[in-house]
Protein backbone atom coordinates (compact mmCIF):
# COMPACT_ATOMS: atom_id res chain seq x y z
CA UNK A 1 0.00 0.00 0.00
CA UNK A 2 1.69 3.09 -1.02
CA UNK A 3 1.59 6.35 1.08
CA UNK A 4 1.68 9.97 -0.15
CA UNK A 5 2.74 12.17 2.85
CA UNK A 6 0.97 15.43 2.76
CA UNK A 7 1.88 18.05 4.86
CA UNK A 8 -0.47 21.10 5.72
CA UNK A 9 -0.55 23.91 7.77
CA UNK A 10 -2.87 24.19 10.91
CA UNK A 11 -3.26 26.61 13.41
CA UNK A 12 -2.30 25.40 17.26
CA UNK A 13 -5.69 25.66 18.33
CA UNK A 14 -6.84 22.62 15.96
CA UNK A 15 -4.40 20.41 17.91
CA UNK A 16 -4.96 21.16 21.39
CA UNK A 17 -5.78 18.46 23.35
CA UNK A 18 -8.50 19.59 26.22
CA UNK A 19 -12.23 19.83 25.82
CA UNK A 20 -12.46 23.26 24.73
CA UNK A 21 -14.32 25.04 22.08
CA UNK A 22 -12.58 27.97 19.79
CA UNK A 23 -14.25 30.00 17.40
CA UNK A 24 -12.79 32.64 15.01
CA UNK A 25 -9.96 31.25 14.19
CA UNK A 26 -8.69 30.67 18.05
CA UNK A 27 -9.23 33.81 18.95
CA UNK A 28 -12.26 32.81 21.17
CA UNK A 29 -11.86 29.71 23.81
CA UNK A 30 -15.01 28.74 25.92
CA UNK A 31 -16.32 25.14 27.56
CA UNK A 32 -17.90 22.99 25.25
CA UNK A 33 -21.00 23.19 27.05
CA UNK A 34 -22.19 26.71 26.74
CA UNK A 35 -25.97 26.38 26.63
CA UNK A 36 -26.35 28.49 30.10
CA UNK A 37 -24.25 31.03 28.74
CA UNK A 38 -26.83 31.28 25.93
CA UNK A 39 -29.51 31.61 28.74
CA UNK A 40 -27.14 34.49 30.57
CA UNK A 41 -27.05 36.55 27.06
CA UNK A 42 -31.18 36.03 26.81
CA UNK A 43 -31.95 36.93 30.28
CA UNK A 44 -29.89 40.03 29.65
CA UNK A 45 -30.09 41.32 26.65
CA UNK A 46 -34.32 40.32 26.69
CA UNK A 47 -34.60 42.10 30.18
CA UNK A 48 -32.82 45.29 29.39
CA UNK A 49 -34.68 45.65 25.84
CA UNK A 50 -37.80 45.49 27.53
CA UNK A 51 -36.38 48.34 29.59
CA UNK A 52 -35.30 50.14 26.77
CA UNK A 53 -38.77 49.57 25.23
CA UNK A 54 -41.30 50.22 28.15
CA UNK A 55 -39.76 52.32 30.87
CA UNK A 56 -37.12 54.57 29.25
CA UNK A 57 -39.43 56.90 26.98
CA UNK A 58 -41.79 57.64 29.55
CA UNK A 59 -39.16 58.15 32.30
CA UNK A 60 -36.92 60.05 30.11
CA UNK A 61 -39.14 62.61 29.66
CA UNK A 62 -40.84 62.59 32.66
CA UNK A 63 -37.79 62.13 35.20
CA UNK A 64 -34.63 62.77 33.31
CA UNK A 65 -32.59 61.78 30.09
CA UNK A 66 -29.91 60.43 31.71
CA UNK A 67 -31.47 57.48 32.93
CA UNK A 68 -31.92 55.76 29.98
CA UNK A 69 -28.28 56.91 28.74
CA UNK A 70 -26.83 55.51 31.82
CA UNK A 71 -28.92 52.43 31.78
CA UNK A 72 -27.18 51.79 27.68
CA UNK A 73 -23.49 52.47 29.13
CA UNK A 74 -24.14 50.15 32.22
CA UNK A 75 -25.92 47.52 29.43
CA UNK A 76 -22.55 47.43 27.41
CA UNK A 77 -20.08 47.59 30.31
CA UNK A 78 -22.01 44.70 31.54
CA UNK A 79 -22.14 42.76 27.76
CA UNK A 80 -18.05 43.49 27.64
CA UNK A 81 -17.11 42.07 30.67
CA UNK A 82 -19.71 39.15 29.85
CA UNK A 83 -18.22 38.54 26.78
CA UNK A 84 -14.25 39.42 28.06
CA UNK A 85 -14.75 36.47 30.62
CA UNK A 86 -16.40 33.96 28.47
CA UNK A 87 -14.31 34.07 25.68
CA UNK A 88 -10.89 34.81 26.76
CA UNK A 89 -8.38 32.12 28.33
CA UNK A 90 -8.63 31.38 31.45
CA UNK A 91 -5.17 30.93 32.30
CA UNK A 92 -4.80 27.13 30.71
CA UNK A 93 -1.13 25.78 31.05
CA UNK A 94 -0.28 23.95 28.33
CA UNK A 95 0.33 20.00 28.89
CA UNK A 96 4.16 18.92 28.77
CA UNK A 97 5.56 17.73 25.72
CA UNK A 98 6.73 14.21 25.96
CA UNK A 99 10.20 15.01 26.64
CA UNK A 100 9.64 17.26 29.69
CA UNK A 101 7.42 14.33 30.62
CA UNK A 102 9.72 11.74 30.56
CA UNK A 103 12.59 14.37 32.14
CA UNK A 104 9.70 14.91 35.46
CA UNK A 105 9.70 11.12 35.75
CA UNK A 106 13.13 10.21 35.86
CA UNK A 107 13.20 13.01 38.60
CA UNK A 108 10.48 11.33 40.39
CA UNK A 109 11.88 8.18 39.95
CA UNK A 110 15.57 9.38 41.71
CA UNK A 111 13.52 11.00 44.47
CA UNK A 112 11.10 7.88 45.52
CA UNK A 113 14.09 5.22 44.67
CA UNK A 114 13.47 1.55 44.61
CA UNK A 115 9.72 1.26 45.40
CA UNK A 116 9.62 -2.79 46.85
CA UNK A 117 7.58 -5.35 44.63
CA UNK A 118 3.84 -4.92 45.42
CA UNK A 119 4.15 -1.54 47.10
CA UNK A 120 2.31 1.94 45.95
CA UNK A 121 4.57 3.99 45.31
CA UNK A 122 4.59 7.68 47.18
CA UNK A 123 2.09 9.98 45.61
CA UNK A 124 3.70 12.66 43.51
CA UNK A 125 3.88 15.99 45.48
CA UNK A 126 6.86 18.26 45.50
CA UNK A 127 7.26 20.74 48.51
CA UNK A 128 8.02 24.56 48.41
CA UNK A 129 8.05 26.77 50.53
CA UNK A 130 6.55 30.27 49.97
CA UNK A 131 6.84 32.98 52.22
CA UNK A 132 7.88 31.23 54.88
CA UNK A 133 5.15 28.41 54.16
CA UNK A 134 4.99 24.90 52.87
CA UNK A 135 2.79 24.25 49.94
CA UNK A 136 2.14 20.96 48.32
CA UNK A 137 2.38 20.93 44.88
CA UNK A 138 0.34 17.67 43.11
CA UNK A 139 1.25 16.01 40.10
CA UNK A 140 -1.41 15.86 37.34
CA UNK A 141 -1.64 13.02 35.35
CA UNK A 142 -3.31 14.33 32.72
CA UNK A 143 -0.89 17.00 31.79
CA UNK A 144 2.04 15.56 32.97
CA UNK A 145 2.85 18.44 35.34
CA UNK A 146 3.75 19.10 38.65
CA UNK A 147 0.91 22.31 38.89
CA UNK A 148 2.34 25.78 39.93
CA UNK A 149 0.24 26.51 42.99
CA UNK A 150 -3.13 27.86 43.57
CA UNK A 151 -3.22 26.11 39.68
CA UNK A 152 -6.37 23.06 39.54
CA UNK A 153 -7.30 20.99 37.06
CA UNK A 154 -10.45 21.40 35.64
CA UNK A 155 -12.66 17.96 34.78
CA UNK A 156 -15.08 20.17 32.06
CA UNK A 157 -12.57 21.82 30.22
CA UNK A 158 -10.11 19.00 30.94
CA UNK A 159 -7.03 21.84 31.66
CA UNK A 160 -4.75 22.98 34.29
CA UNK A 161 -5.48 26.38 34.91
CA UNK A 162 -3.51 28.68 36.60
CA UNK A 163 -5.04 30.44 39.70
CA UNK A 164 -8.30 28.38 39.20
CA UNK A 165 -11.45 29.85 40.45
CA UNK A 166 -14.43 27.73 39.77
CA UNK A 167 -16.08 26.67 36.02
CA UNK A 168 -18.87 29.14 35.49
CA UNK A 169 -21.47 27.69 33.75
CA UNK A 170 -23.25 30.65 33.36
CA UNK A 171 -20.21 32.24 31.30
CA UNK A 172 -19.37 28.67 30.01
CA UNK A 173 -15.75 28.67 30.58
CA UNK A 174 -13.62 28.54 33.56
CA UNK A 175 -12.56 32.01 35.85
CA UNK A 176 -8.66 31.78 36.77
CA UNK A 177 -5.95 33.85 36.52
CA UNK A 178 -6.53 35.83 33.54
CA UNK A 179 -9.96 36.28 33.29
CA UNK A 180 -10.95 36.60 37.51
CA UNK A 181 -11.00 40.42 37.19
CA UNK A 182 -13.50 40.34 34.46
CA UNK A 183 -15.45 37.77 35.90
CA UNK A 184 -15.70 40.06 38.72
CA UNK A 185 -16.27 42.96 37.34
CA UNK A 186 -19.18 41.24 35.14
CA UNK A 187 -20.81 40.62 38.71
CA UNK A 188 -20.30 43.73 39.80
CA UNK A 189 -21.73 45.66 37.15
CA UNK A 190 -24.60 42.91 36.43
CA UNK A 191 -25.66 43.57 40.48
CA UNK A 192 -25.46 47.70 39.30
CA UNK A 193 -27.82 46.92 36.50
CA UNK A 194 -30.13 44.66 37.98
CA UNK A 195 -30.68 46.78 40.88
CA UNK A 196 -30.80 50.24 38.75
CA UNK A 197 -33.75 48.16 36.44
CA UNK A 198 -35.45 47.13 39.50
CA UNK A 199 -35.58 50.25 41.17
CA UNK A 200 -36.66 52.39 38.25
CA UNK A 201 -39.22 49.72 37.30
CA UNK A 202 -40.96 50.61 40.83
CA UNK A 203 -40.41 53.78 40.38
CA UNK A 204 -42.29 54.13 36.69
CA UNK A 205 -44.92 52.19 37.97
CA UNK A 206 -45.60 54.22 40.94
CA UNK A 207 -45.21 57.05 38.63
CA UNK A 208 -48.16 55.81 36.30
CA UNK A 209 -50.13 54.45 38.56
CA UNK A 210 -50.44 57.90 40.42
CA UNK A 211 -51.73 59.07 37.11
CA UNK A 212 -53.51 56.01 35.71
CA UNK A 213 -53.78 53.74 38.24
CA UNK A 214 -51.94 50.09 39.12
CA UNK A 215 -53.85 47.90 36.91
CA UNK A 216 -53.94 49.78 33.83
CA UNK A 217 -50.31 50.91 34.34
CA UNK A 218 -49.50 46.95 33.86
CA UNK A 219 -52.18 46.66 30.66
CA UNK A 220 -49.83 49.31 29.39
CA UNK A 221 -46.33 48.29 30.03
CA UNK A 222 -46.70 44.39 30.33
CA UNK A 223 -43.05 44.02 30.27
CA UNK A 224 -42.55 45.70 33.76
CA UNK A 225 -44.14 42.26 35.21
CA UNK A 226 -41.47 40.36 33.37
CA UNK A 227 -38.63 42.57 34.15
CA UNK A 228 -39.27 42.68 37.89
CA UNK A 229 -39.21 38.88 37.82
CA UNK A 230 -36.01 38.33 36.50
CA UNK A 231 -34.51 41.40 38.17
CA UNK A 232 -36.11 40.30 42.08
CA UNK A 233 -34.06 36.42 40.98
CA UNK A 234 -31.15 37.63 39.94
CA UNK A 235 -30.89 40.16 42.42
CA UNK A 236 -30.39 37.70 45.44
CA UNK A 237 -27.97 35.67 43.22
CA UNK A 238 -25.80 37.78 41.78
CA UNK A 239 -25.75 40.36 44.70
CA UNK A 240 -24.83 37.27 47.11
CA UNK A 241 -22.01 36.09 44.31
CA UNK A 242 -20.19 39.46 44.07
CA UNK A 243 -20.81 39.80 47.84
CA UNK A 244 -18.48 36.69 48.16
CA UNK A 245 -16.21 37.50 45.39
CA UNK A 246 -15.52 41.09 47.21
CA UNK A 247 -15.08 39.02 50.34
CA UNK A 248 -12.37 36.66 48.41
CA UNK A 249 -10.67 39.03 46.97
CA UNK A 250 -10.00 41.17 50.39
CA UNK A 251 -8.56 37.96 51.56
CA UNK A 252 -6.44 36.66 48.38
CA UNK A 253 -8.06 33.62 48.31
CA UNK A 254 -9.83 31.77 45.10
CA UNK A 255 -13.22 29.84 45.07
CA UNK A 256 -11.52 26.32 44.71
CA UNK A 257 -9.22 27.06 47.92
CA UNK A 258 -12.26 28.07 49.83
CA UNK A 259 -14.41 25.61 49.19
CA UNK A 260 -11.59 22.69 50.06
CA UNK A 261 -10.71 24.75 53.23
CA UNK A 262 -7.09 25.23 52.41
CA UNK A 263 -6.06 28.27 54.37
CA UNK A 264 -8.87 27.92 57.56
CA UNK A 265 -8.91 25.81 60.58
CA UNK A 266 -5.88 26.16 63.13
CA UNK A 267 -3.69 23.03 62.07
CA UNK A 268 -3.63 23.90 58.21
CA UNK A 269 -1.35 26.58 56.66
CA UNK A 270 -2.03 30.35 56.49
CA UNK A 271 -2.94 31.48 52.83
CA UNK A 272 1.07 32.76 51.98
CA UNK A 273 -0.49 34.72 48.98
CA UNK A 274 -2.29 37.43 51.18
CA UNK A 275 -0.58 40.63 51.91
CA UNK A 276 -2.81 40.48 55.09
CA UNK A 277 -3.72 44.20 53.68
CA UNK A 278 -7.36 44.30 52.31
CA UNK A 279 -6.26 47.14 49.85
CA UNK A 280 -3.01 45.26 48.65
CA UNK A 281 -4.93 42.32 47.83
CA UNK A 282 -8.05 43.60 46.27
CA UNK A 283 -5.13 45.68 44.13
CA UNK A 284 -2.68 42.71 43.40
CA UNK A 285 -6.58 40.66 42.12
CA UNK A 286 -7.55 43.89 40.22
CA UNK A 287 -5.18 46.24 38.98
CA UNK A 288 -2.17 43.87 38.54
CA UNK A 289 -0.94 43.52 35.41
CA UNK A 290 -3.17 41.66 32.48
CA UNK A 291 -1.34 38.71 31.87
CA UNK A 292 -1.09 37.26 28.58
CA UNK A 293 -1.93 34.04 27.43
CA UNK A 294 0.70 31.23 27.18
CA UNK A 295 -1.24 28.96 25.20
CA UNK A 296 -0.36 29.78 21.73
CA UNK A 297 -3.67 29.52 19.72
CA UNK A 298 -3.19 30.88 16.68
CA UNK A 299 0.56 29.91 15.76
CA UNK A 300 1.01 27.38 12.60
CA UNK A 301 2.27 24.26 12.92
CA UNK A 302 3.00 21.32 10.57
CA UNK A 303 0.70 18.56 10.51
CA UNK A 304 1.68 15.15 8.58
CA UNK A 305 -0.89 13.70 7.36
CA UNK A 306 -0.07 9.95 5.78
CA UNK A 307 -2.68 9.74 2.84
CA UNK A 308 -2.81 6.31 1.74
CA UNK A 309 -3.50 6.28 -2.17
CA UNK A 310 -5.54 3.12 -2.69
CA UNK A 311 -7.50 2.75 0.46
CA UNK A 312 -10.97 4.95 0.73
CA UNK A 313 -9.41 8.48 1.54
CA UNK A 314 -11.65 10.48 3.86
CA UNK A 315 -12.01 7.69 6.13
CA UNK A 316 -8.60 7.73 6.16
CA UNK A 317 -7.99 10.99 6.07
CA UNK A 318 -9.89 11.17 8.96
CA UNK A 319 -8.03 8.46 11.05
CA UNK A 320 -4.76 10.63 12.40
CA UNK A 321 -6.35 13.90 12.84
CA UNK A 322 -8.75 12.66 15.78
CA UNK A 323 -5.84 10.84 17.35
CA UNK A 324 -3.67 13.34 17.76
CA UNK A 325 -5.87 15.44 19.23
CA UNK A 326 -6.87 12.75 21.53
CA UNK A 327 -3.39 12.23 23.04
CA UNK A 328 -0.96 14.52 24.43
CA UNK A 329 0.82 17.55 22.96
CA UNK A 330 1.10 17.24 18.61
CA UNK A 331 3.14 14.06 17.70
CA UNK A 332 5.41 15.21 15.31
CA UNK A 333 8.69 15.54 16.21
CA UNK A 334 8.95 19.26 16.28
CA UNK A 335 6.10 20.74 16.58
CA UNK A 336 7.50 24.29 16.87
CA UNK A 337 6.69 27.08 14.57
CA UNK A 338 9.54 27.01 12.50
CA UNK A 339 10.09 30.87 12.12
CA UNK A 340 12.76 32.21 10.95
CA UNK A 341 15.24 32.50 14.57
CA UNK A 342 14.74 28.79 15.48
CA UNK A 343 15.88 27.32 12.74
CA UNK A 344 18.69 29.42 12.61
CA UNK A 345 19.62 29.38 16.36
CA UNK A 346 19.56 25.39 16.18
CA UNK A 347 21.43 25.53 13.07
CA UNK A 348 24.20 27.15 14.27
CA UNK A 349 23.93 25.24 17.43
CA UNK A 350 24.90 22.09 15.80
CA UNK A 351 27.21 23.70 13.24
CA UNK A 352 29.55 24.28 16.35
CA UNK A 353 28.58 20.91 18.64
CA UNK A 354 29.66 18.83 15.00
CA UNK A 355 32.03 20.65 12.43
CA UNK A 356 29.32 20.10 10.22
CA UNK A 357 29.71 16.56 8.53
CA UNK A 358 29.83 17.39 4.13
CA UNK A 359 26.51 15.67 3.54
CA UNK A 360 23.86 15.88 5.32
CA UNK A 361 21.36 12.99 4.88
CA UNK A 362 18.64 15.00 3.67
CA UNK A 363 17.22 12.09 1.42
CA UNK A 364 15.80 10.33 4.02
CA UNK A 365 12.66 11.61 4.86
CA UNK A 366 11.22 11.09 8.07
CA UNK A 367 8.88 8.11 8.25
CA UNK A 368 6.05 9.61 10.54
CA UNK A 369 7.69 8.04 13.47
CA UNK A 370 5.23 9.15 15.85
CA UNK A 371 2.40 9.88 13.87
CA UNK A 372 1.72 6.21 13.52
CA UNK A 373 -2.17 4.82 14.65
CA UNK A 374 -1.07 4.28 18.07
CA UNK A 375 -0.99 7.33 20.00
CA UNK A 376 2.54 7.73 21.77
CA UNK A 377 1.29 8.37 25.45
CA UNK A 378 3.94 8.39 27.43
CA UNK A 379 3.50 5.43 29.64
CA UNK A 380 3.49 6.59 33.73
CA UNK A 381 5.63 4.67 35.83
CA UNK A 382 3.86 4.74 38.25
CA UNK A 383 0.19 3.75 37.48
CA UNK A 384 -2.65 6.46 37.84
CA UNK A 385 -4.85 4.55 39.94
CA UNK A 386 -1.94 3.77 42.86
CA UNK A 387 -3.12 7.12 44.56
CA UNK A 388 -6.62 8.71 45.61
CA UNK A 389 -6.16 11.51 44.38
CA UNK A 390 -4.92 10.50 40.58
CA UNK A 391 -7.89 7.91 40.73
CA UNK A 392 -10.35 10.84 41.82
CA UNK A 393 -8.64 12.77 38.52
CA UNK A 394 -9.89 9.70 36.43
CA UNK A 395 -13.19 9.45 37.88
CA UNK A 396 -13.44 12.90 36.85
CA UNK A 397 -12.25 12.28 33.52
CA UNK A 398 -14.78 9.93 33.22
CA UNK A 399 -17.69 12.13 33.65
CA UNK B 1 8.77 25.15 5.08
CA UNK B 2 10.80 22.56 3.48
CA UNK B 3 14.02 23.10 5.20
CA UNK B 4 12.57 23.51 8.03
CA UNK B 5 12.17 19.94 7.52
CA UNK B 6 15.35 18.92 6.42
CA UNK B 7 16.81 20.93 9.68
CA UNK B 8 14.38 18.57 11.51
CA UNK B 9 16.32 15.46 9.86
CA UNK B 10 19.49 17.25 10.62
CA UNK B 11 19.02 17.92 13.94
CA UNK B 12 17.39 14.10 15.09
CA UNK B 13 20.13 12.43 12.87
CA UNK B 14 22.79 14.49 12.85
CA UNK B 15 23.03 15.28 16.22
CA UNK B 16 22.23 13.93 19.21
CA UNK B 17 19.85 16.32 21.58
CA UNK B 18 19.11 16.05 25.14
CA UNK B 19 17.11 17.96 27.18
CA UNK B 20 17.55 19.65 30.51
CA UNK B 21 14.52 21.30 31.99
CA UNK B 22 15.12 24.84 34.70
CA UNK B 23 12.55 24.65 36.98
CA UNK B 24 10.17 27.64 38.71
CA UNK B 25 11.23 29.11 41.87
CA UNK B 26 8.18 29.36 44.01
CA UNK B 27 9.70 30.68 46.91
CA UNK B 28 8.20 34.22 46.56
CA UNK B 29 4.94 32.80 45.91
CA UNK B 30 3.53 32.53 42.24
CA UNK B 31 5.36 35.57 40.21
CA UNK B 32 7.15 33.94 37.38
CA UNK B 33 11.06 33.60 38.63
CA UNK B 34 12.87 30.91 37.35
CA UNK B 35 15.54 28.28 39.73
CA UNK B 36 19.39 30.03 38.92
CA UNK B 37 20.80 27.05 40.77
CA UNK B 38 23.27 25.52 38.18
CA UNK B 39 21.79 22.06 36.70
CA UNK B 40 24.92 19.08 36.64
CA UNK B 41 24.49 18.13 32.85
CA UNK B 42 26.27 21.45 31.73
CA UNK B 43 28.78 21.12 33.98
CA UNK B 44 31.00 20.49 31.02
CA UNK B 45 29.32 22.79 29.36
CA UNK B 46 29.30 26.03 30.23
CA UNK B 47 30.65 28.82 32.88
CA UNK B 48 28.40 28.81 36.01
CA UNK B 49 28.81 31.91 36.81
CA UNK B 50 27.82 33.13 32.72
CA UNK B 51 24.67 30.47 32.85
CA UNK B 52 23.61 32.23 36.84
CA UNK B 53 24.26 35.55 35.17
CA UNK B 54 21.17 34.66 32.37
CA UNK B 55 18.85 33.28 34.40
CA UNK B 56 19.44 36.15 37.09
CA UNK B 57 18.50 38.63 33.90
CA UNK B 58 15.52 36.36 33.04
CA UNK B 59 14.06 36.49 36.25
CA UNK B 60 14.79 40.47 36.71
CA UNK B 61 12.85 40.77 33.38
CA UNK B 62 10.26 38.69 34.30
CA UNK B 63 9.73 40.51 37.67
CA UNK B 64 9.88 43.87 35.43
CA UNK B 65 6.93 42.23 33.63
CA UNK B 66 4.68 41.65 37.22
CA UNK B 67 5.63 44.26 38.91
CA UNK B 68 2.84 45.94 40.76
CA UNK B 69 2.89 49.78 40.91
CA UNK B 70 1.86 52.97 39.62
CA UNK B 71 2.48 52.13 36.29
CA UNK B 72 0.12 49.15 35.99
CA UNK B 73 -2.53 50.61 38.30
CA UNK B 74 -2.53 53.53 35.99
CA UNK B 75 -2.79 50.38 32.88
CA UNK B 76 -5.20 48.82 34.78
CA UNK B 77 -8.02 51.91 35.64
CA UNK B 78 -7.30 53.07 32.21
CA UNK B 79 -8.53 49.94 30.50
CA UNK B 80 -11.27 49.48 32.99
CA UNK B 81 -12.82 53.03 32.06
CA UNK B 82 -12.40 51.55 28.53
CA UNK B 83 -14.61 48.42 29.18
CA UNK B 84 -10.77 46.94 28.27
CA UNK B 85 -11.30 47.60 24.70
CA UNK B 86 -8.33 49.44 24.63
CA UNK B 87 -6.11 45.95 24.92
CA UNK B 88 -7.50 45.49 21.52
CA UNK B 89 -5.38 48.27 19.88
CA UNK B 90 -2.54 48.55 22.86
CA UNK B 91 -0.25 46.09 23.55
CA UNK B 92 0.01 45.40 27.72
CA UNK B 93 3.31 46.21 29.11
CA UNK B 94 3.52 42.41 29.85
CA UNK B 95 3.57 41.72 26.43
CA UNK B 96 6.42 44.46 25.66
CA UNK B 97 8.10 42.83 28.39
CA UNK B 98 7.88 39.69 26.55
CA UNK B 99 9.13 40.72 23.12
CA UNK B 100 12.05 41.84 24.91
CA UNK B 101 12.76 38.95 26.35
CA UNK B 102 12.52 36.80 23.52
CA UNK B 103 15.09 39.08 21.96
CA UNK B 104 17.35 38.80 24.92
CA UNK B 105 17.06 34.77 24.71
CA UNK B 106 17.79 35.21 21.06
CA UNK B 107 20.86 37.33 21.66
CA UNK B 108 22.10 34.69 24.22
CA UNK B 109 21.34 32.34 21.97
CA UNK B 110 23.58 33.45 19.16
CA UNK B 111 26.63 35.32 21.37
CA UNK B 112 27.19 33.09 24.31
CA UNK B 113 24.84 29.24 24.15
CA UNK B 114 25.24 28.25 20.17
CA UNK B 115 28.79 28.08 19.96
CA UNK B 116 28.51 25.72 22.85
CA UNK B 117 26.21 23.44 21.18
CA UNK B 118 22.70 24.52 23.56
CA UNK B 119 19.80 26.24 23.01
CA UNK B 120 17.92 28.02 25.36
CA UNK B 121 14.35 27.90 24.09
CA UNK B 122 11.88 30.29 25.76
CA UNK B 123 9.87 30.02 28.60
CA UNK B 124 6.54 31.35 26.99
CA UNK B 125 6.16 28.27 24.71
CA UNK B 126 6.18 26.10 27.55
CA UNK B 127 4.12 27.92 29.25
CA UNK B 128 6.44 29.76 31.47
CA UNK B 129 7.30 26.76 33.57
CA UNK B 130 10.03 25.25 32.34
CA UNK B 131 13.17 26.93 30.78
CA UNK B 132 14.14 24.18 28.20
CA UNK B 133 17.82 23.95 27.20
CA UNK B 134 18.95 21.39 24.37
CA UNK B 135 22.18 20.12 24.20
CA UNK B 136 23.42 19.49 21.01
CA UNK B 137 26.14 16.34 21.36
CA UNK B 138 28.23 15.38 18.77
CA UNK B 139 27.65 11.91 17.12
CA UNK B 140 30.80 11.91 14.88
CA UNK B 141 33.56 10.27 15.70
CA UNK B 142 36.09 12.46 16.01
CA UNK B 143 35.43 14.16 19.46
CA UNK B 144 32.89 17.21 19.52
CA UNK B 145 34.25 21.17 19.80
Amino acid sequence: MSAVMMTRKVRKWEKLPGKNTFCCDGRVMMARQKGVFYLTLFLIVGTCSLFFAFECPYLAIHLSPAIPVFAILLFFFVMAMLLRTSFSDPGVLPRALPEEATFIEMEIEATNGNVPAGQRPPPRIRNVQINGQIVKLKYCYTCKIFRPPRASHCSICDNCVDRFDHHCPWVGNCVGKRNYRYFYLFTLSLSLLTIYIFTFNIVHVVMRSVNSGFVKTLQDTPGTVLEVLVCFFTLWSVVGLTGFHTYLISLNQTTNEDIKGSWSGKNRVQNPYSHKNIINNCCEVLCGPAYPSVLDRRGLMRDDLSVPTSAAEPATNSNPVPQTTKTTAPLIPNEHTPDDAKPSMADAAIAHAEKRSPSPREDKLPTLPKSSPTPTKVPPLASPETDAEASIIAKDKAL
Amino acid sequence: MAEAHNLQDLQHQAALASKVYVQRDYNSGTICRFQTKFPSELESRVDRQQFEETMQTLNNLYAEAEKIGGKSYLEGCLACMTAYTIFLCMETHYEKVLKKIARFIKEQNEKIYAPLGLLLTDPIERGLRVVEITIFEDRSISSGR
